[in-house]
């Protein structure tokens, strides 16, 4: 079972610098970067003109469902995944132990190689990154910003 | 596991609807979604088969406002509850903070209801969690059919911890929001324990 993610403002930022520089490079459609659970953690680019929050869910539900074909078969996992449309396609990178790096772009713009390459060099530094807030979440005195909470605070949201 | 965000000041939590096929399950999700606020829900996803069961899991993203300033996400899912997919079941169980079950009140489902339950503590256990330790909530759905068992034998058999229950009508809406508020009240107040 994993931790609960935490992300802290110095580490978002970084998160940020590490993806819009993807999109850029990649001349993407958008980049964002997902939790195994379906939360969305970043997302650059066109993101208006994409559900998000439903990109994210069924990301992580692709995810989680080649996860366990390649159990199946007796691999851990299949750490790339390449989907190719008519117009716009997407490549999805595991990241750690818990994340998942998703570009969608131009089908004819930007070659396929290009995207694995860039992926491949932006998902070790987001390793690096995730790695460190891992290690911060398991320090003393990290503790939940919810801890001094009431249940009037609680019920104050059903009222 | 919830995923708290202090970029964006944002608390994201996870809540499953397990039990048995043809529960009920995507019925509360529905319900939920159709007497919910536009500004308060995201896109309701369901992964069904050409016959409507659920092939994967419904998802829905749900927003209830905000604790001490950061604001409280809830995406719901449900999990396909026919036995034989039981490896997709397994999968949607991770990173979940708080889980329903849906428990269908007809005496002729008591058994399915039973291994239903069983199959949650499996699938629960394979991802590192005890059902005892998490927020959980018991709903008995389909009072209203003639051939609904009483409460009572439905809460010795599937609920002996005697956690919040309640009985509903999913279509109606009848204790559709009692069930969820009582989770996501559970699941926020285990938060104050330290995340780690």
């Amino acid at each position: 079972m994993n931790p609960q993610l935490v992300m802290y403002e110095e580490e978002y930022n970084h998160i940020n610098v590490i993806c819009e520089r993807l999109s850029r490079d990649l001349n993407a459609k958008v980049v964002f970067l997902v939790d195994k659970n379906g939360q969305l953690i970043n997302a650059q680019g066109a993101t208006a003109d994409i559900d998000t929050t439903s990109l994210a869910s069924l990301t992580a539900g692709n995810v989680a469902a080649m996860g366990g074909l390649a159990k199946l078969i007796g691999e851990s996992e299949f750490p790339n995944q390449y989907h190719e449309g008519i117009r716009d396609s997407l490549h999805m990178t595991i990241v750690g132990p818990r994340v998942v790096l998703v570009v969608i772009f131009d089908t004819k713009g930007t070659p396929p190689g290009l995207v694995r390459l860039r992926m491949k060099k932006a998902a070790a530094e987001l390793t690096t990154i995730f790695d460190g807030l891992l290690q911060k979440t398991e320090q003393p005195g990290a503790g939940s910003p919810f801890a001094e909470i009431t249940d009037d605070d609680i019920d104050n949201l059903f009222s | 596991m919830s995923f708290i965000n202090y970029s964006s000041r944002e608390i994201n939590c996870k809540i499953v609807y397990y039990g048995p096929g043809l529960c009920g399950k995507t019925t509360n999700l529905q319900y939920v979604y159709a007497k919910t606020a536009a500004e308060a829900k995201g896109k309701m996803i369901s992964l069904a088969t050409e016959t409507e069961r659920t092939l994967f899991f419904d998802f829905l993203p749900l927003s209830l406002g905000e604790i001490r300033g950061f604001k409280t996400r809830f995406h719901l899912y449900t999990v396909p509850g026919q036995v034989f997919y039981d490896a997709s079941r397994k999968l949607i169980l991770k990173g979940v903070d708080g889980v329903v079950f849906v428990a269908d009140s007809q005496i002729e489902r008591m058994d399915a209801n039973l291994e239903s339950m069983e199959n949650l503590k499996v699938n629960l256990a394979e991802q590192g969690f005890q059902l005892e330790k998490l927020p959980f909530v018991v709903q008995y759905n389909k009072r209203d059919l003639p051939n609904a068992a009483s409460k009572e034998e439905l809460h010795s058999l599937l609920n002996p911890r005697n956690v919040p229950e309640f009985e509903a009508v999913a279509p109606t809406g009848t204790g559709v929001f009692d069930t969820l508020k009582m989770t996501a009240k559970l699941v926020l107040s285990e938060l104050r324990k330290d995340p780690r």
